[in-house]
């Protein structure tokens, strides 16, 4: 049971440190685009590895309900589609209505 | 749209439907297995068409190489998400953004989906815009490198292009 609550552990704190780091690089990086880098990827992957820890931990906690786990296992298959989907919407919405792309040098905005 | 082709669609989706009902219900009792049954054989009769169009052969030798290329793409995320992680939390912040044009040989919508999203998901590159007729793709890329790999070793669109036999 300990090596179950170590990886789960090991799981989520990665995930948090990821989704971190999504919010970190949105206020650090300079203007839309480079912060959609930063967003788009690090919630993908962050929210993946907290619910796959939740899968695990259900998976061995309570045995007798697995559906449970895989409810989640598509959860995290949707975010997976949705969320590079949603991000190249928000992209292409920006680039058509002409935000101008930040250049190496120039003022953060 | 040959008949086979239709029977095909129709079970497929009547399939996948039933499995979703029998997974998000989880009450395994006559009244509500049949009920959802039925509900999926209305709902794949509707919209058969929606989850197969017939205009693709080898549906099953696709799936099977798409399965055997979701761990690569699985472990490029895993990349992508260090490499951010690189960039954000050094002092110096090592970005240089730029805006990348290229062509593929790709048109089915679904290999085009597929590369789409592969590059937002992979390392320091994100889709802004795809035009389906030349097979053209505009990416915003974080720095020189990742921009390079997409560019020069073409990786990413041979193994797509591997998947949905488009070679």
């Amino acid at each position: 049971m300990i090596i179950v609550h170590v990886v789960v552990t090991a799981l989520l704190g990665t995930g948090v440190f990821f989704a971190m780091v999504g919010s970190i690089g949105l206020l650090r990086f300079p203007d839309f685009y480079t912060r959609l880098h930063a967003t788009g990827k690090c919630d993908t992957l962050g929210a993946g590895l907290v619910i796959l820890g939740a899968m695990v931990y259900h998976f061995f906690q309570y045995p007798e309900t697995l559906l449970v786990p895989a409810k989640l296992a598509f959860l995290i298959l949707f975010i997976f589609i949705a969320n590079p989907t949603a991000t190249h919407a928000i992209m292409k919405a920006a680039y058509k209505t002409g935000v101008e792309p930040w250049r190496l040098g120039e003022e953060r905005r | 749209m040959r008949k086979g082709e239709k029977w095909f669609g129709l079970l497929f989706t009547f399939c996948v439907m039933a499995v979703f009902w029998v997974l998000l219900s989880g009450i395994f009792d006559a009244f509500h297995l049949i009920s959802g049954l039925v509900c999926c054989a209305i709902v794949a009769i509707i919209s058969r068409d929606l989850l197969v169009n017939g205009k693709s052969e080898n549906k099953l030798l696709k799936s099977l190489r798409l399965i055997m290329y979701i761990p690569w793409e699985l472990w490029q995320i895993v990349l992508a998400n260090i490499d951010v992680a690189y960039r954000v939390l050094h002092p110096k912040m090592p970005i240089d953004p730029l805006i990348i044009e290229f062509e593929t040989i790709l048109r089915g919508e679904l290999s085009l989906l597929t590369l789409a999203n592969s590059i937002t998901l992979t390392p320091g590159t994100i889709t802004l815009l795809v035009e389906p007729e030349r097979g053209k793709f505009w990416v915003h890329a974080i720095a020189k490198e990742p921009a390079h790999a997409l560019l020069v070793d073409q990786t990413m669109q041979r193994k797509v292009a591997h998947v949905f036999m488009e070679t």
